[in-house]
Formats: structure tokens, sequence, C-alpha cells
């Protein structure tokens, strides 16, 4: 779950601005088109056979993995049907670190939503420096989530952590196994480094949408009277849910796919408090060898992230057309 | 409002950017300020720790966490910078991320060209294959792909075994942010060179390979800042000197983790890379995060 790209990846296409087909020009011969079918390989063809090997193949090897008992030699050649499946689905290792994964999805979106859309607000406003804050904001995002992660393991060490130090000068003894150590609190630790390091994005996300918001409505406004939260809660809020609404959505794909920052902050530790359904899956591949238990368990998370997909599109992003029309038309924004 | 916006992010430059934010309103008091101020300590705060830390010897940093280097030490940063270990995963981490960003700018340009204006049977068809692999996480396919490249291609622990599933598994996107670019350059343009007598391919590299300069950019350094990040593909493919610097951090957390000093000053010359990388290429990243998001 590196994130940069790959969080983004989540979002559906830009639907095309020039699709339409145009009526003029049809191929006159058929060398013609001969010659277009080459120069289309031509073009094509290395990122389609890059994208076939290295994407398409190993999804379907991982689902033709799943229906064996491998141990990763000798041929595919124990095929047990749906066992694996059962085994993973019964297996409560994996059906916790499927509610590790519901317990992240919900808490970034619940802990990040509010703070990222205060702290924009806040940059939004004619502030000196802004241009400088909005940087420092940024800064968590683009450091690796390994890094942040080996920083903040130091920082949360227990008792000698700087986090430790600050909390008892305060009067709040950390606990004696230490954040992370402690199963009661090691996914909550978890779920402050990931907000630590992804609110800068939600704050970016939501900082482009306020600026796409027309000046006009929030002027109008003013000179009705409507004071500064008004003005938030009644206009730009509501006008920024599309925004919100990708923004959800992408946290939620890449809270399903977490994985560098639980491997290095606890390894699912302690007592498989904190595994998710990538560390499980990787440690039953890399450290067990259960090639066929792996790949059951990553085509569950694909299905599990392909049917939150679905459903959100269906239920929540499905209002956003209902939204851009009321962009268009900002008088009727209440 | 949507689609329009991709394109818009690298066509834009300088200033004509769009006019300042409409909906900013409200000036700063001191309470905006404190606020202000409070955001950036708990967001630079602990890479600000980190990188002072790394100054700091282990029983300074033991008998008063929260305090500042006194006096300032600089072994740590000299332990760091002379083992001959950081400069090895250093060069891995950026061949990895020259081939991973140099494959994905290549073959995604080239595969969006067609897919952009070309008119062909099945143009759409194929465009829909690799906005499928949009759903696909590298996550998903990670045993199998560690299978193909360690065994079938005997590729495991080498530059290339890592960067060419990465540049695949970035190539969705690229396609995705790259095609409506090279769909907003005017008819007329390749109207005018084919009269001249170029063929399109010899458009493609003489007018869209020039003209598409700021996507490119901005998918290049999605894909550079990606792979340089990137840990889960390298843990599993490289071992020993071919590790890349997140391999390294970790190890060396993990070896020496009684070393808060030592671990601190390793992170944070890791990190300045990415850091220095981001500052000079902020605007596209950011462009391109927003671009990909408000499509």
């Amino acid at each position: 779950m590196t994130v940069s790209a790959e969080r983004v990846t989540g979002v559906g296409p830009p639907p095309d601005p020039v699709t339409r087909p145009r009526p003029r020009r049809r191929p006159r011969s058929a060398r013609r088109s001969v010659r277009t079918a080459l120069e289309v390989l031509f073009f094509v063809g290395p990122a389609l056979a890059l994208f076939l090997v290295f994407v398409v193949w190993p999804i379907i090897r991982a689902a033709q993995f799943s229906l064996y008992r491998w141990k990763g030699f000798g041929p595919l050649t124990d095929f047990v049907g749906l066992d694996n499946y059962s085994a993973v689905l019964h297996n409560e290792v994996f059906t916790d670190a499927f509610a590790h994964n519901l317990v992240i999805v919900v808490g970034s979106v619940l802990v990040q939503m509010p703070l990222g859309l205060a702290i924009a607000l806040l940059l939004n406003r004619r502030i000196r420096g802004q241009g400088l804050l909005r940087t420092v904001v940024f800064v968590p995002y683009v450091l690796a989530e390994v890094i942040a992660s080996v920083v903040w393991l130091q920082l949360l060490q227990p008792e000698y952590g700087v986090v430790d130090s600050l909390l008892s000068s305060v009067g709040i003894p950390g606990p004696e196994q230490g954040w992370l150590g402690t199963p009661d609190y090691a996914l909550w630790t978890v779920l402050v480094v990931l907000t630590w390091k992804y609110l800068g994005l939600a704050v970016l996300l939501f900082l482009a949408g306020l600026q796409g918001i027309p000046a006009d409505v929030v002027e109008a406004a003013q000179i009705d009277g409507a004071s500064w939260w008004q003005i938030q809660r009644r206009i730009t809020i509501p006008l920024l849910g599309p925004t919100l609404r990708v923004w959800a959505f992408l946290s939620m794909i890449g809270s399903l796919q977490l994985f560098d920052m639980v491997w290095i902050l606890t390894g699912g530790g302690p007592a498989n408090s904190t595994t998710s359904m990538a560390t499980f899956l990787v440690t039953e591949g890399t450290k067990r060898h259960n090639y066929g238990i792996a790949a059951a368990a990553s085509v569950i998370l694909f299905v599990v992230a392909l049917a939150f997909a679905l459903l959100y599109q269906l239920l929540v992003l499905r209002r956003d057309t209902h939204d851009l029309s009321r962009l268009a038309r900002p008088g009727s924004a209440r | 409002m949507s689609q329009l916006e991709v394109p818009s992010v690298g066509v834009r430059r300088g200033p004509a950017r769009r006019p300042r934010p409409s909906a900013a309103q409200g000036g700063g008091s001191p309470l905006v300020y404190a606020a202000a101020l409070l955001v950036v300590a708990l967001t630079l705060g602990p890479v600000l720790y980190a990188v002072l830390g790394g100054f700091r010897t282990n029983a300074q940093i033991a008998q008063s966490p929260a305090g500042l280097p006194d006096p300032w030490v600089f072994d740590n940063y000299r332990r760091v910078l002379t083992t001959s270990t950081f400069w090895r995963y250093a060069l891995n981490s950026t061949v990895v991320a020259v081939i991973t960003t140099l494959l994905v700018v290549v073959l995604g340009l080239m595969a969006a060209y067609p897919l952009a204006r070309y008119r062909f049977p099945g143009r759409e068809a194929l465009y829909v294959v690799f906005l499928v692999g949009l759903l696909f996480p590298a996550t998903v396919a990670i045993i199998p792909l560690f299978i193909l490249v360690t065994r079938d291609l005997q590729m495991g622990n080498t530059w290339w075994g890592v960067a060419l599933p990465q540049a695949a598994f970035a190539l969705p996107m690229t396609v995705v942010i790259l095609r409506p670019f090279l769909m907003a350059i005017p008819d007329e343009l390749e109207e005018a060179a084919l009269m001249d007598g170029a063929s399109r391919i010899g458009f493609f590299f003489r007018v869209v390979v020039p003209l598409s300069g700021p996507g490119t950019v901005t998918v290049g350094v999605l894909a550079f800042v990606a792979s340089w990040n990137a840990y889960l593909l390298p843990l599993l493919l490289l071992q020993g000197e071919m590790k890349t610097l997140p391999l390294g951090v970790a190890d060396y957390s993990s070896q020496y983790s009684s070393d808060t000093a030592g671990v601190f000053a390793f992170t944070t010359i890791a990190m300045i890379p990415a850091l220095v990388f981001f500052l000079a290429m902020q605007r596209r990243i950011v462009g391109g995060l927003q671009g990909a998001v408000k499509g």
C-alpha cells in the first residue's frame, strides 16, 4: 500500500472528453487498416505485454493457486477445490485481520474527515505563510510509509520514547509494554500514526475542492450577513461533497491494503492484535509457504475491495451526478 | 467539471493558474494562527525530532527524551554516510526508480497515443483492459508475482525484477492520466503534419512527445516517488546488497533498535531525497493527485 500513486488508483477513470466517433474519414482500403493495426500494435504492444505478464498473469495465477494445496515446489497437483477459502475464512487470525482492516477503514474516515476539513478550512483563510503551511502539512505524505513508521517506532518506545516522556510529564503514564506492545492499544496507535501520515493528502484534496467553489456564492452570503461559520456549514461543506466522497473512497481502498506500516510498527502483534489481510497473506506465503492459503486470502482481499468499490459507487458516488448539477446552479445550494 | 480537469493539471502553467481561492474568507485572528501553529508542530514535530535526534547521543536521548542536542554530535550522520551499505542501498533505490519511471513514461505515452487519437475497432475495449488494472493492487498478486519473478524469470534480486512489475502496476494510472492529455492536442496540428507528409508515427515523435511534457512529468514524478517509497515488492524480491533504502532503513531499525540516535540519523538521510524531490516537483505531485481525484 505504498500509497503515492496507488492510493489514487482507486479512482474511476475520467470519462473521455472526445470519445464520440467522428464520422469523416473512413479507412479507404484494407491496406490502410492493416497499417493502422500495425501502428497500434507498435504503440500499445510493449505496454500491453508488460501489463499482461506482470499484472494479469499473476492475478490469474493467484486465482489458480487458491484452488490447490501447494507448498511452493513441484507441480500443482493437489487440487482441493474451495478448501483453502474455507480454511482462511475459518481461521481466526484472518477474520480478526479482516476486522482490523474494517476498524482502520472506518477509523481513518471518521478521524481524518473532520480533522482534514478543519485544517483545510483553516488554510483556506487569508493568513500569512499559507503556501508554507500547505507544504508543511503535506510533508508526512511524501515520506515513505516505512520511514514514517521507523521514526514513530522510536518515538513510541515504551517509557524512554519521547511520546511516553511527554505524556508522563503531564501526568499520563504510558502502558508498561508501550502503546504498540499492549494488545488493547496497539491497533489504535497504528491508526494514530496512519492519521499523521495521510492527513496531509486529505487536506490537500479538500483544499483543491474548496478552491473550486464559486466566489460569488460566498460573496452573496457575506453580503446577506452570514457569519464565517454559517458560510462553511451551509455552503462550503455541502459543496465539497463530491471531493469528500472521492477522498473517502481512496482512503478506504488504501486502508484495505494496509501493509507497510503494520509490518514495521508491530509485525501484526502483539498477540495478532494488529494483523491486516495483507500481512496475513504475506506471512502465510513467505514465512509458512502456504501458497494456496495465501492465494485464497488475496482473492478474498480483492473481492472485499471490489465489493467495497461497487457498493460505494452504487450508494454514495452515484449522488454526485446530482451534486454536479447543484454545483452548476450554485444558487440552489441552500 | 470533472472530465477536463486531468489534462488541465499539466497544461496549466505558471501564473496562468486559476484565480485565487474563491471561497477563501476570514482573515487570521490570533486563534487561527495558534491553530495553524499547532498543526505545524504536530506535523513536523516527529520529522524534526528525528533530524535533531541524529545530532544527539543515545545517552542524551535517554536522559532527556524531549531535549535538544547538547552538545551537537555529528558522529551518527558521519557513521551512516561512511558505510558502504548506505550508498549501495541508495544506488539500488535510484536505479530501480529510474528504470521504473522510464518504463512507465515511455510505454505509457506510447500506449496512450493510439488509445487517444486513432480510430480503430476495439479501441475502447483495449482501453478498458488497462482500466480494469486500476482495480488490482499489487498486494493481491504479490505471491504469484514473487514466484514469477524469482523462479520463472530468474530475476529475483535484480533491479529489473523489481522495476518491471512496478512499472506494470503503474501503467493503468498512467494511461488514464495521459489519454485525455493527448486527446486535447488539436486535430489541426495532426492534419497539418500529415499534409506536410509526416506519418502518424512521425507525428507522435515530433509533435505529441514534445507537447505532452507536462503530463509526462506528472506521471513520471508519481511513478518515481511510488518506486522510491515502495516496500512490499522489494521486501519479497531483494536481499543482501541489492536492497533498496526503505528495506535498509527497516533492517537497521530492527537490528539496532536500541541505537535510537543511529536510527534517526539513518532515517533522516534516507528521507532527504524524497523531500528534496517533493519540494522541487511540488506542483506536479500535488497537481497530479488532485487531477486524479477530480477525474
